[in-house]
């Protein structure tokens, strides 16, 4: 893919990471490259594929709610593609999405280190991201059909289903194992490989932030990776353990999968923070407002977020005091998000704001992920959750936390560091034409939900009643813009990879972590020798950088 | 990249044996919690149907559950010893030490192949006719046993491979006086292989 990518010496005396090959040719010298660049690209290329299957399922499942009654496809056909929507966006997209792609990438170089803690391992948990891939496809062709039961795979239908649920089920298996081997490298890397004078508060937020994620990957994922095999178990021998025809409990696996699965919705938030926290100082051309506030609230996100995983079972069947205590705990795991949130919008106040492309989709995400966020509050709410509970309502939430919360992270990581990966820039303009349509896009497509849910829409049903036909309509429509932003910003991106501009320009943007002082793209170790770390993060000379503005470099 | 290959060949030589003991720390937390997950089942379920779990722990050999602790925990020492004895650049002594682990290992997974054979032929086996008269609180107890110690076993089976291989190290002098690390982690995992027996072995077969 990059043959005609850099043919020019690098700023350094060594080649870039693109042209090094190792030992292996071609595709070999990437599938088996245990640098942690590679891998990075290996990464985005395959969660890039992946979303582009979760959107076409996300969007064939938009149109068949169209009109009421049948409009493209029967009711299975329905349960198996939510099933695996949620499946492939979850596993395959939104939680490798910015850790294993851009934490790959980028945690060795913030940090001033070569590589990470263990670069064959870090090669193996790609493998194992592939293999869980291949299996959640192979789990579709099978005779017996895709899995139909939900990315939650409740009991007791996951165990009586004659649908592949098996497959589906080691599949996740696996792709939690590669994510629990992502997790201990990061925290071995972060503690281990820091450069001299990178202190714990000289830490990026970025890295911040994918230390409190690595911590849950490592706490949390084997949860989950129990509770499946379990469930899987208990499909092949008849095992009793949550089939209550056998004395099993079904509300134990639900509170076993949501005991990692709450927590899993921080694995994917908190990377996207990290990226916001990187992209508005720059942007801003201000230090960071509160870096110690943002960096414990990453970790008290990681604390508070592993003890409220019952929230999503009020209506299962507790005891009053356990709701209490859940909903109690919800509402203290908003504050961390919160102060984040003053955080960023008081590092805007009097700073130069540019709007570079990256910056808006980081303002998108402030924007997008409080809309989620307090719309999440309604739901810690007992009496409130109670009228929510399983409707479009909670699917409205989840989107906007999830697409617009990480999903506007990962894009605005993609504009904030694709030039630095490729050493070729993309065109501004067209960025930022994709943001409007994918903002737009967004809002018209999500907000209906939260409006028919109220109204008593519920999730995962293949037709509705008449009077909901206005908000479906309006929904499918936003599908459309949506994906159209979609394409324009990809092509751009890919373009920009074929026949963009080449630039070596070191420092893009003005920023001041370590990522700016490589070259572009960086070489095969990252630094000729390793930096000695003197400055924080984010302390730009002057309110005001004498720095050229964006459309100077490019 | 389709170029000549370029003749940059950097030398990746990083060593950090502190990093690597801790990432083996690391995992083997998330091992802990693997199993954890499934000890909370277990709590949870012996809480409800304490009285059916009272009758079907009567039905494991005691006395077969000691014999296997007791040679899980001799393993324990074996292995350690061979760190020992590789520390003391005494490279044959070691590779004896892992050998009697890794047979220690074989004979504890011999005796738990005639246990659960016994179990089978009596019909006490997931979805067998026996075991499907019996109350469910007995159907939960022989499931957790199947699984836990199913799962423990597989553990067990990947420790001996992890063992083996390092003794292949050894051999090689790959794992030397010097650089006896990757010995010390494999050694990490099996006495973690260990202590969730130890976890096991009282509560399936001791309380009743």
């Amino acid at each position: 893919m990059v043959s005609d990518l850099v043919d020019v010496k690098n700023n350094g005396s060594e080649p870039s990471f693109l042209k090094y090959a190792g030992k292996g040719r071609g595709l070999k010298s990437w599938i088996f490259s245990v640098d942690h660049k590679r891998i990075g690209i290996m990464y985005l290329i395959s969660t890039l594929l992946f979303f582009a299957v979760g959107v076409t399922f996300g969007f064939l499942m938009r149109l068949e709610l169209f009109a009421p009654g049948r409009t493209i496809m029967d009711p299975q056909t329905y349960n198996s593609i939510f099933t695996l929507h949620g499946v492939i966006m979850i596993f395959l997209f939104i939680i490798p999405g910015l850790p294993a792609v851009f934490g790959n990438f980028f945690l060795p170089i913030l940090i001033g280190a070569k590589d990470v803690a263990f670069p064959r391992i870090n090669l193996l948990s790609w493998w194992l991201l592939i293999l869980g891939g291949l299996m959640a496809v192979t789990s579709i062709l099978l005779p017996g059909g895709p899995a139909d039961t939900g990315w939650t795979f409740y009991i007791p239908y996951s165990v009586r289903t004659g649908t592949n649920v098996s497959l589906a089920l080691m599949a996740a298996f696996v792709l939690g194992f590669s994510s629990i081997l992502t997790g201990i490298n990061f925290v071995t890397t972060v503690h281990r490989l820091r450069a001299p004078g990178m202190t714990w508060f000289k830490m990026p937020l970025f890295v911040w932030s994918l230390y409190a994620t690595a911590w849950i990957q490592v706490l949390a994922t084997p949860i989950i990776g129990i509770t499946l095999l379990l469930v899987a178990v208990e499909r092949w021998f008849g095992v009793g353990i949550f089939d209550p025809a056998l004395g099993g409990d079904p509300v134990l696996f639900q509170h076993l999968f949501w005991i990692y699965s709450h927590p899993a919705v921080y694995i994917m938030i908190l990377p996207a923070m990290g990226v916001v926290s990187e992209v508005i100082p720059v942007f801003a051309r201000r230090t960071i407002f509160g870096y110690k506030f943002i960096a414990y609230s990453s970790m008290a996100i990681a604390v508070f977020g592993s003890l409220v995983w019952a929230h999503h079972m009020f209506t299962a069947g507790m005891s009053d005091t356990g709701q209490f205590v859940f909903s109690l705990l919800t509402f203290l795991v908003a504050i961390p998000s919160a102060i984040k949130v003053f955080n960023w919008t008081a590092t805007l106040y009097k700073g130069s704001i540019e709007l570079h492309p990256a910056m808006l989709f980081a303002l998108g995400f402030i924007f997008l992920f409080s809309i989620g966020g307090l719309t999440g509050l309604f739901q810690g709410t007992l009496s409130v959750s109670i009228q929510t509970h399983d409707t479009s309502f909670i699917v409205a939430h989840f989107h906007y936390v999830m697409f617009g919360g990480t999903g506007f992270g990962i894009f605005a990581a993609l504009h904030y560091w694709w030039p630095k990966m490729f050493g070729k820039l993309y065109n501004l303009k067209a960025a930022k034409i994709s943001f409007w349509f994918l903002f737009i896009g967004f809002n018209v497509l999500y907000f209906p939900m939260f409006v028919m849910g109220w109204l008593g829409m519920p999730r995962r049903y293949y037709d509705y009643l008449p009077e909901f036909t206005t908000y479906h309509r309006l929904s499918t429509i936003g599908s459309w813009i949506l994906i159209t932003g979609l394409i324009i910003m990809f092509w751009n991106l890919l373009y920009a990879v074929k026949r963009g501009k080449v630039t070596h320009e070191k420092n893009l943007w003005g920023g001041e972590t370590l990522e700016w002082s490589v070259d572009t793209p960086p070489t095969l170790e990252n630094f000729n020798e390793i930096p000695t770390v003197t400055a924080g993060p984010y302390e730009y000379k002057n309110n005001e950088i004498e720095n050229k503005k964006v459309e100077d470099v490019v | 990249m389709s170029n000549s290959p370029l003749a940059v060949h950097a030398d990746h030589a990083h060593r950090d044996d502190i990093g690597s003991r801790m990432g083996m720390w690391l995992f083997l937390f998330t091992e802990l919690i693997l199993f954890g997950g499934m000890f909370f089942l277990y709590s949870v379920y012996r809480f409800t149907n304490q009285e059916a779990f009272h009758i079907a722990a009567k039905e494991l050999n005691t006395l077969v559950g000691t014999f296997n602790t007791a040679i899980l925990l001799t393993s324990s020492l074996t292995i350690v010893l061979s760190i020992v004895a590789i520390q003391k650049n005494n490279r044959k002594l070691s590779i004896y030490f892992q050998l009697i682990t890794v047979a220690l290992a074989l004979g504890f997974l011999v005796n738990k192949f005639f246990e659960w054979s016994a179990k089978f032929h009596h019909g006490i086996y997931p979805g067998g006719e026996e075991l499907l008269a019996k109350s469910k609180g007995e159907i939960l107890f022989f499931g957790l046993y199947y699984v836990m110690t199913g799962l423990h076993g597989l553990h067990v089976i990947i420790g001996m491979v992890l063992i083996s291989w390092m003794t292949v190290y050894t051999a090689k002098g790959i794992v030397n006086k010097d650089n006896y690390v990757k010995l010390e982690t494999a050694g990490l995992y099996w006495h973690l292989v260990d202590i969730i027996w130890i976890f096991l072995f009282p509560l399936f077969y001791l309380i009743t």
